[in-house]
């Protein structure tokens, strides 16, 4: 497997390093060369006058209770390359890069940058070396300004007001323009990464680790960003791109690395394997979808009809909504697609009744007005909720199954009377839902946090679909879960659906969406686009949407002001 | 105006900020340990055993510095205690802070059973001569206690920690979101256990004011729940340490109105005018509560959850 | 964050909750407070057995005593069932103490009233009196919080030092005895509004029913009823709580209300029992002490019992050491206090396990 990279590297990135090299190379054998250097050069020599490596990593192992996270996994990168690490949720990504930037230790391994050993023990010390990372979850903070935050996260120390003219100047340099003196709560998630992103070039690094950076862009961002990779790649940074999104794995990376349950399982060009086979090496199994998305019952009557809903938000930064409009009929799926934080929150908030509208008649449920009342009253009219927060607001973390059976189905499986629980009957509902669902646990009595996230997602569905809900609105179904689990979701949500009912999903996922939803709208600060059929709408036109150019994407489907 | 009037005036003034000290001391401590994200509600009890500690050791050694250094060092032994309970065992930090004022005044009866009915030689005034002298600020502005003045100093440099000085923002930042602190490097519970010990040598002092210099002697329980105004004050405050003091004066006045009232022979039963303090209390608190939006936007916004390393 | 010394023992989180440690750790709490008292007593120049001896076995070893226990545990079991409610929900009604004095002055004003009478329903009319005061007391903290989201930690804390102000107020004022020699107390009740003894030679009381009753009804609610179970999910998880449709302000209300009507009960329970009449101190911190022994209890009315009962020794121990030894009473309140310290302490091995050793190699080379 080394030996595959190495001569991947000979053909790929390192010519441009091999020539910078050899200057220094000559200039110090002319001077008194120490051993160390000799037998460096002598390493050179046999792999083709290679550098070293901008990072080694040598049989890194990490368990957690409960989880070998990663198993002895070896890694090299080169100086100026792209390198993808691809694997499913839990493969042990994270884990390995927290290592590398020195948030995590080991527990056994090497590693060396620059061909020479270095313990990293804390985050500081990774950045000293010229490693920088940009977190999947930022590591920002809300109530300070951009440069504050960025203070934080750099080693120098230096006046706010010489760093904020520095933020202003990298960040314009790069194609990621930033006011400095803003407070981050009031930035978009794609400004939001733009900060962590100059917090790590300010420091000059050497190599950059970027944590699923387009899960929170819109495709234009994402194009943005790329270019900015691109460049930095040219400029002679390295980057450790971590995704599951094969095919901008294929348009960026010059070489992927694969990890499955901890192991590294193969390593390749993704430009000369399709997204196919490499989806194939993630999961280890031939990758199963959901069959077609095109809803094959007529659409029926409408179960969720919004109108004009206009609310403020409950959340100290959070986003108002404005004049929302919105049906969603029996026998369809409609998808609400957009960058997290424009709204989706106070959306499903809004729609399952945890925040209540002042005008009773916004919000209408089989044909009743529900604006002003509460989950359990909405719940009793056919509605099925699954929130984004599975762990925390779908489920209570520290209680068994069979309780958090309980939890939403009190009303509709009459679990309780006269004010007491019939334990029998919540037990057997939750082992229906663990049958039905093949929800994998050691049963009801398993404390909701001990499963793993996709299997807690089916319990959620599973659920709220044996309650059969006239009107299921479900956020971001598959978000964090693996393959299988997600394509499980995907069709009980299809087959939910084919039985007559209606189903409402926001997800982030453009994927996701184009592969369930009959009908697509956008929400942009606050806003909702009109609904359009997926079958005629673009992901170029959902992109322009999510990037809130409402107009110009309605001129494009020409039905503005429908 | 007549100069008794001003004087009398001054007088009046110098006894709210002395009566304010106290309240001031122990809001500023704990003002700092909710910057970090801690929730503290063990103020009561560090009051009262730093002001017992400073009692015994004025009365040991004759010295009221000693006296002073022992309450800080009380307080800081009561703030370790919680904040290695509450940081490194992951307690809850209200069952945590409730303990450790039942423990406060417990430990503070007993070690203080002994020294009850002792006197101390109360604590001097500055005194500047000529300057102490003259009307109305004479005594504002030139003749208070040294811990009037402390206190006045400890609020400027708190307020300059926090807008001003790159540890300040460090701690804010820890408050703020301690996970996110942690990913880009700061031990955050050192920090945190930092911000905990400052507070608890700050309630220390506070209740060593008590003891030494506004009562000055020893009885139990005797912060009559100044500990607890100390905490609704950081509400009050909205975590701002000028506004913190400006609370502690507000009740000093009152407190001192209460005295002064009953001292006139006014006929109000004792037992109403003594409800005033508690009674402000509560409505100032849900005067400042009642917008909670604005208790959300300036609260540390992790204050008092756990925070584990790894997850 | 820096690397820690391999010999450091390390947090593991445990995979589920231990339950046998559950039940552990109060006992494991328990003997470390012994141990740590045991040590506190010899650095004082005690004989620490002897002491441990005279603390917690000898107010044992008489009827009377055994008596004294079940009306010191009385009041705290009646609170702490009460706030362990609360609790659960992450109501944090501090304030049992003023509750339970504004039982005992409802309570006690019943009997003054009727102090001329004689009826089998003087008693009644005064427990539910007494638990109408509670309650009303433990209104106002709910109220504020729910409708202007004031702590109910700080208002229901102000509010005990306001309603023993006011009690100290009727029984210097309007409510003294008019023979007693200007001393602040009130009549002694009439035998119609004294709770019956219930075991001949102590001072054992109806009360201790009253506990009995809360004690089964408590654990009812929390075990069988969903309220129970809207309880729980609020105080675990709020925004599952509001995601199933539970009401924030209900389980507010709830809480104060069950809790105030309990410690008003204890409070009438007091001064219709042991006391016998208004003094301007009904309890000797039964309200505060009451929160200890809810959590000692694991905020679950068969271990609260126990714990009470645990309490209540530690009131006596308090008592025998002082006669016995010329101790401080306030020794009582040390023992409480590091009870509750060594238990929320080894809370931690419900959830985590201690791993000595070498925890993690480094990745160094």
């Amino acid at each position: 497997m080394q030996a595959v990279f190495y001569f991947s590297h000979v053909t790929t990135a390192s010519c441009d390093a091999c020539r910078q090299g050899s200057p220094s190379f000559s200039e110090k054998s002319r001077g008194g060369v120490r051993f160390f250097d000799l037998c460096r050069r002598f390493q050179r020599v046999q792999t083709d006058q290679l550098p070293p490596p901008r990072l080694q990593l040598r049989r890194i192992d990490k368990r957690f209770p409960g989880c070998h996270a990663n198993k002895a996994v070896s890694l090299t990168l080169q100086p100026g390359e792209i390198h993808a690490l691809l694997g499913e949720n839990g493969a042990g990504k994270s884990t390995l890069v927290k290592i590398v930037y020195g948030v995590q230790q080991a527990d056994s391994g090497e590693i060396l940058w620059d061909g020479q050993p270095v313990h990293i023990g804390s985050p500081a010390q990774a950045r000293a070396l010229g490693i920088g990372m940009v977190f999947q979850h930022f590591s920002l903070f809300e109530s300070l300004t951009v440069t504050e935050n960025i203070a934080l996260g750099i080693n120098a120390r230096e006046p706010l007001e010489d760093l904020a003219t520095r933020i202003a100047e990298v960040s314009q340099r790069y194609g990621l323009p930033l006011d400095p003196q803003r407070h981050v709560h009031d930035l978009s998630v794609g400004e939001r990464q733009r900060v962590e992103i100059t917090r790590c070039l300010l420091q000059n690094p050497r190599l950059l680790i970027m944590d699923e950076p387009t899960s929170v862009l819109t495709p234009q961002e994402a194009d943005t960003l790329f270019e900015t990779l691109r460049r930095l790649r040219d400029e002679g940074c390295t980057i450790l791109y971590i995704s599951h999104k094969l095919e901008e794995i294929r348009a960026l990376c010059s070489q992927a690395t694969v990890l499955r349950a901890g192991d590294v399982v193969g390593s390749c060009d993704p430009r000369e394997n399709s997204a196919r086979a490499l989806a194939q090496m993630m999961i280890g199994t031939e990758l199963k979808t959901a069959r077609s998305s095109i809803s094959g019952t007529r659409r029926g009557e409408a179960r969720l009809q919004v109108t004009n809903l206009s609310l403020g938000s409950l959340q100290p930064f959070g986003v108002d909504l404005k004049d929302i409009s919105l049906s969603v009929h029996s026998g369809e799926i409609v998808g609400i697609a957009g960058v997290a934080g424009n709204g989706q929150n106070e959306l499903m908030a809004a729609l399952s009744g945890e925040h209540r509208s002042a005008d009773h008649d916004a919000i209408h449920i089989n044909g009743q007005p529900v604006g002003r009342l509460g989950p359990k009253r909405r719940r009793d009219l056919g509605m099925g909720f699954v929130p984004e927060e599975r762990l925390g607001r779908g489920a209570v973390p520290d209680l068994s199954l069979a309780d958090n059976a309980l939890l939403s189905g009190y009303g509709r499986q009459a679990l309780v009377s006269r004010g007491l629980i019939s334990f029998r009957k919540v037990n057997a509902y939750a082992d229906r839902i663990i049958q039905a669902f093949n929800v994998r646990t050691h049963g009801r009595r398993a404390e909701a946090r001990s499963l793993s996230g996709g299997n807690l997602q089916k319990f959620i569905i599973g659920r709220e679909i044996l309650q059969k809900p006239k009107l299921l609105i479900c956020a971001q179904p598959t978000w964090g879960v693996d393959a299988g689990a997600a394509a499980q979701i995907h069709q009980a949500l299809l087959d939910l659906r084919d039985q007559g009912a209606a189903v409402l999903v926001v997800s982030q996922d453009l994927d996701e969406l184009f592969t369930i939803a009959d009908r697509i709208a956008v929400m942009c600060h606050g806003r909702l686009s009109s609904l359009r059929a997926a079958r005629e709408t673009t992901v170029e036109q959902v992109g322009l949407l999510m990037g809130g150019l409402f107009d110009s994407a309605d001129e494009w489907e020409d039905d503005h002001g429908a | 105006m007549s100069i008794e009037l001003l004087d009398a005036t001054a007088l009046l003034l110098v006894a709210m900020m002395r009566a304010a000290v106290p309240l001031a001391l122990a809001a500023l401590g704990e003002l700092v340990t909710e910057k970090s994200g801690v929730l503290n509600l063990g103020v009561e009890g560090m009051m009262l055993t730093g002001a017992v500690a400073a009692f015994a050791a004025t009365v040991s050694t004759g010295s009221m510095t000693f006296g002073l250094l022992a309450a800080m060092l009380a307080g800081m032994a009561m703030a370790l205690l919680f904040g290695f309970l509450t940081l490194y065992l992951l307690t809850n930090q209200v069952a945590t802070g409730l303990a450790l004022t039942i423990f406060g005044i417990g430990l503070s009866a007993f070690v203080g059973q002994g020294f009850v009915g002792q006197t101390v030689e109360p604590m001097a005034a500055v005194s500047l001569g000529a300057l102490s002298q003259i009307p109305l600020i004479g005594k504002l502005v030139f003749g208070q206690d040294p811990m009037v003045y402390l206190t006045l100093a400890l609020t400027g440099v708190i307020w300059w920690f926090f807008a001003r000085a790159r540890a300040g923002l460090v701690v804010r930042a820890v408050g703020e979101s301690p996970h996110a602190a942690h990913a880009i490097g700061y031990p955050v519970r050192l920090i945190r256990l930092g911000a905990v010990l400052f507070g608890g040598a700050c309630c220390g002092l506070a209740g060593a004011y008590l003891s030494l210099v506004y009562t000055p002697m020893w009885v139990e329980g005797m912060t009559a729940g100044r500990g607890w105004i100390a905490l609704a004050l950081v509400v009050f405050a909205t975590w701002r340490p000028w506004r913190a003091l400006l609370g502690a004066w507000l009740f000093g006045g009152i407190t001192i109105i209460q005295l002064h009232v009953q001292g006139m022979g006014v006929d109000l039963p004792s037992q109403v005018l003594s409800m005033l303090p508690y009674l402000a209390t509560i409505v100032v608190l849900v005067l400042i509560s009642r917008d909670s939006t604005r208790i959300r936007l300036n609260a540390p916004a992790s204050i008092g959850k756990v925070f584990h390393p790894e997850g | 964050m820096a690397h820690k010394p391999s010999f450091m023992p390390r947090l593991e989180p445990r995979g589920h909750a231990s339950p046998s440690m559950v039940y552990l750790t109060p006992l494991l709490a328990l003997v470390v407070t012994l141990l740590a008292g045991g040590l506190l007593f010899q650095v004082l120049g005690f004989n620490a057995p002897e002491a441990l001896y005279t603390f917690f076995i000898s107010p044992l070893t008489t009827a009377y005593g055994l008596g004294e226990l079940v009306v010191k545990a009385t009041p705290l079991a009646l609170c702490a069932i009460g706030l362990a409610l609360g609790f659960r929900g992450n109501v944090w009604n501090i304030g049992a103490e003023g509750q339970l004095t504004f039982g005992a002055i409802f309570g006690g004003g019943v009997a003054l009233a009727c102090y001329d009478m004689e009826g089998w329903w003087i008693l009644p009319l005064m427990v539910v009196a007494g638990m109408v005061g509670g309650m009303l007391w433990g209104a106002i903290p709910a109220f504020l919080k729910t409708r202007f989201h004031a702590s109910e930690i700080l208002v229901s804390l102000m509010l005990t030092y306001v309603a023993t102000l006011i009690l100290s107020l009727l029984v210097h004022g309007p409510w003294r005895d008019p023979e007693g020699f200007n001393f602040p107390e009130s009549r002694i009740f009439s035998d119609s509004a004294l709770l019956p003894v219930l075991l001949a030679e102590t001072r054992l009381h109806f009360g201790a029913l009253f506990a009995l009753a809360a004690v089964v009804g408590g654990w009812f609610i929390i075990a069988r009823t969903f309220v129970g179970f809207q309880i729980k999910v609020m105080g675990l998880t709020p925004a599952a709580g509001g995601y199933a449709g539970f009401s924030q302000r209900k389980v507010v209300w709830l809480s104060f209300l069950v809790s105030g009507a309990l410690a008003g009960l204890a409070g009438v329970s007091e001064v219709a029992g042991p006391i016998g009449q208004l003094q301007p101190t009904v309890s000797p911190g039964y309200g505060f002490t009451a929160i200890i022994v809810a959590f000692l209890g694991r905020l679950h009315p068969v271990g609260i019992l126990l714990a009470a009962l645990l309490m209540a020794l530690s009131y006596l121990g308090g008592e025998a050491v002082q006669i016995g030894m010329g101790l401080p009473l306030a020794v009582t309140g040390v023992f409480q206090g590091m009870l509750l310290f060594f238990l929320l302490a080894s809370d931690v091995l419900i959830r985590y396990r201690v791993r000595f050793g070498r925890p993690q190699q480094e990745a160094k080379a």
